[in-house]
């Protein structure tokens, strides 16, 4: 061989090994769940994803998640869907429907070496319809009480425990509050969430069991959407909507300007990094019962996308794989629904906040929201009732007996 | 054309006009090629979904799945069973009644002083004009919630004279008031039209009043107002159509839903919210050609009572 011969075959070596082996396949993900607190996290997931799958490359855009289903709606709409996406429960059941998700049961099939039964076996069953797996359950959140320490140390009041019902919190809240200095007992938002949540607290509900029937308006309801709106104007433990003057409970909560606040764990991560205090959470009181949020995650694939395997591959590996689950547990972003214990463990074993178990412990009395085909029409018309008698608009009988009667035209 | 006339004695008694269009192709077919990027577009973006809402208004659609036919439907519904259409309706009626007249007035007195010749003239109308301009933005929508919240600076403005003002935008009562402040401040556009009218009025009109002894407040009823009635309505018309669209602020300053207690659900709002959170496209559709015919009501009953007002010079 000449020198140029030579020259000419280290040449082609050379490109052979700087180009890649096999083109890349890109997967467009959209989510909400990581805006805006955890995108570092996202980023550090996807980038292990794409490590460990050199020939895909995933591309995410994020929404807030006021804004996420619109988006993502007019987007599938325009025949410009992402391969793969994040769902909530609450949403899950009309995408399904209509079919926009692609069944994923063919491709777990042919998934040699992958069991479906490395998920929490309920929460998947979720995000299945009509006997089709359409989407892989990715996270579990809930709701609790989060107090903080050291308001509750200064105004010598006992730490909320298990057994404390609306009386011990309100009693707590009256010698916590400190008008003063701005400082309230407790603080639960006047809305839709909170308000299902909390009737069940006192053994009432939405709906009759089998959502045929309004029930929004029963006489426990009544009680219990005046205990929310006189924690307010009566028994002054919790800010007005002015007194809050456009700041968000969480920020309220992070000032050391409120003492007992009803909130997601998602809210760990904040907390976390910006709370300067001692803080620890509890289970909720409640009134004749005991009840807690209960909100899942589940992320599905495009019917129409081109890339249904190399998006699986992605969910598969975002909702299960040891690397996502850790970085999940790290950041405290919501609590990964995988099976094993060994996870759960790692969750526990996080130092802050001490009583983690409380996340696990509220799962035993888990509310879900009270889906129905018209869903955000629903979370519309209660939302403004109740906001209605917040502001003493209506009384909590007229609001709750208005939003049964729209309620029912749309059931 | 004169040598074809010419040589057209010559030519078989059967000869094909050409077209009335084929003419005014001839003799504009610069024009049209120039106006072929715009009309493209008109047919494409604004004609086209417009046939196509209008064919989707009796449809329900949800984007996802075929729409599906239901004839008149939507249309009863809006009008026999929908409390939300009603108070859209108030709401927006309300705003517009009271937006409207409000803004002309407070954009014709301002006029009126730039009018009276003083320095600085063309610094001061831009000034005068720059809300115009951000207006409709997010921007000052969301400077206007700070400005009208709960501890923001219109309160802390009246704590200097001890008054305790209320949280103006989360208060069903004030809320819709905060919005009509923010289309007032926004008189740039008619104060700038309002000028030129004022501009083509004859100063002799003036001095021969004068010389009578006319008061200014007499001149301002019997000269300025009169001659400048075709100003006033041109900037009714638009400023009504404007408030009928009206969409940007209640959107961001409400978050959207036209809280607190739909006090603030614009007819644009809602239009909007049942498009775009229920996804109900062909009932928005129907709400979207409802707006499209009141606002030609509006436009027309304008028009008709205008003879009875407004003055054009001979």
């Amino acid at each position: 061989m000449t020198f140029v011969h030579k020259s000419i075959a280290a040449l082609l070596l050379v490109t052979a090994i700087s180009s890649p082996a096999f083109a890349q396949t890109t997967v467009k993900y959209m989510t909400f769940s990581a805006a805006p607190d955890y995108l570092e996290e996202l980023d550090a997931t996807v980038a292990a994803f794409e490590a460990a799958h050199p020939d895909i490359n995933v591309e995410v855009e994020t929404a807030a998640y006021n804004d996420y289903f619109t988006k993502l709606q007019t987007v599938i709409a325009a025949g410009q869907a992402p391969d793969a996406f994040e769902l909530n429960y609450e949403n899950f059941v009309a995408f399904a429907n209509r079919g926009v998700l692609a069944d994923l049961d063919p491709l777990i099939a042919a998934d040699t070496g992958f069991s479906t039964s490395i998920y929490n076996p309920t929460a998947l069953a979720a995000f299945s319809q009509g006997g089709k797996q359409y989407g892989l359950v990715e996270s579990f959140s809930n709701v609790v009480l989060f107090y903080n320490k050291d308001l509750f140390d200064k105004a010598g009041v006992a730490y909320p425990t298990a057994d404390w019902t609306w009386t011990e919190e309100l009693e707590a809240a009256q010698k916590l509050t400190d008008a003063a200095n701005g400082v309230w007992g407790t603080l639960a938002p006047i809305q839709f969430w909170e308000f299902y949540k909390t009737i069940a607290q006192n053994g009432g509900s939405m709906f009759n069991a089998d959502k045929t029937e309004v029930t929004l308006d029963s006489a426990a309801n009544i009680e219990t959407l005046q205990w929310m709106v006189d924690k307010v104007n009566k028994h002054h433990v919790t800010p007005t909507d002015a007194e809050m003057a456009g700041q968000t409970d969480g920020d309220l909560f992070k000032a050391g300007k409120v003492a007992m606040l009803r909130t997601g764990i998602w809210m760990f991560g904040d907390f976390l990094a910006n709370a300067n205090f001692n803080w620890d959470i509890a289970l909720e009181p409640g009134k004749t019962n005991k009840a807690h949020h209960f909100f899942a995650n589940g992320v599905a694939v495009s019917a129409t996308s081109a890339n249904q395997q190399a998006a699986y591959e992605w969910l598969k590996f975002l909702t299960s794989s040891k690397e996502a689950v850790e970085i999940r547990i790290g950041a405290a972003w919501e609590l990964p629904a995988v099976s094993d214990p060994a996870y759960v463990q790692g969750y526990l074993d996080q130092p802050k906040p001490e009583s983690r178990e409380v996340v696990f412990q509220a799962l035993d009395t888990a509310v879900t929201p009270p889906v129905i085909n018209n869903w955000t029409q629903l979370t519309d018309i209660v939302g403004q009732e109740l906001e209605a008698a917040k502001l003493g608009q209506k009384t909590p009988q007229q609001a709750l007996t208005d939003a049964a009667a729209a309620v029912k035209n749309i059931l | 054309m004169t040598a074809h006339s010419i040589g057209a004695t010559n030519a078989p008694v059967v000869r094909a006009v050409p077209s009335v269009w084929r003419r005014l192709w001839d003799a504009n077919a610069g024009g049209y090629l120039f106006l072929l990027p715009w009309f493209i577009g008109f047919l494409g973006l604004t004609i086209g979904p417009m046939i196509s809402s209008l064919y989707l208004s009796f449809t329900n659609f949800d984007l996802l799945t075929p729409a599906r036919w239901v004839g008149l439907d939507n249309y009863t519904r809006i009008f026999t069973a929908d409390p939300k259409f009603a108070q859209s309706m108030r709401v927006t009626l309300f705003f517009v009644l009271f937006s409207v007249p409000l803004k002309l007035a407070f954009a014709l007195c301002i006029a009126l002083l730039l009018n009276r010749g003083m320095r600085g003239l063309p610094v001061y109308r831009a000034i005068f004009y720059l809300p115009s301009l951000l207006g409709a933005s997010v921007a000052i929508a969301v400077l206007w919630r700070q400005l009208f919240a709960g501890d923001g600076v219109v309160n802390d403005l009246l704590a200097v004279f001890g008054i305790e003002g209320p949280s103006w935008i989360s208060n069903p009562r004030y809320s819709l008031w905060t919005l009509i402040i923010l289309a007032i401040w926004q008189f740039g556009s008619p104060m700038i039209i309002f000028l030129a009218g004022l501009r083509q009025i004859p100063q002799d009109m003036y001095e021969a009043a004068s010389l009578d002894g006319a008061s200014k407040w007499r001149m301002f009823w019997k000269i300025t107002l009169p001659l400048l009635t075709p100003v006033v309505f041109f900037n009714a018309i638009i400023q009504t159509i404007e408030g009928f669209k009206s969409f940007t602020p209640a959107f961001i300053i409400s978050g959207g839903n036209g809280s607190p207690i739909n006090s603030t659900l614009f007819y644009t709002l809602y239009l909007y919210q049942e498009a775009f959170a229920f996804f109900r496209m062909g009932y928005a559709s129907a709400l979207a050609w409802i707006l499209l015919a009141i606002v030609a009501v509006f436009t027309a009953f304008s028009f008709l009572t205008s003879r009875y007002w407004v003055h054009y010079e001979q």
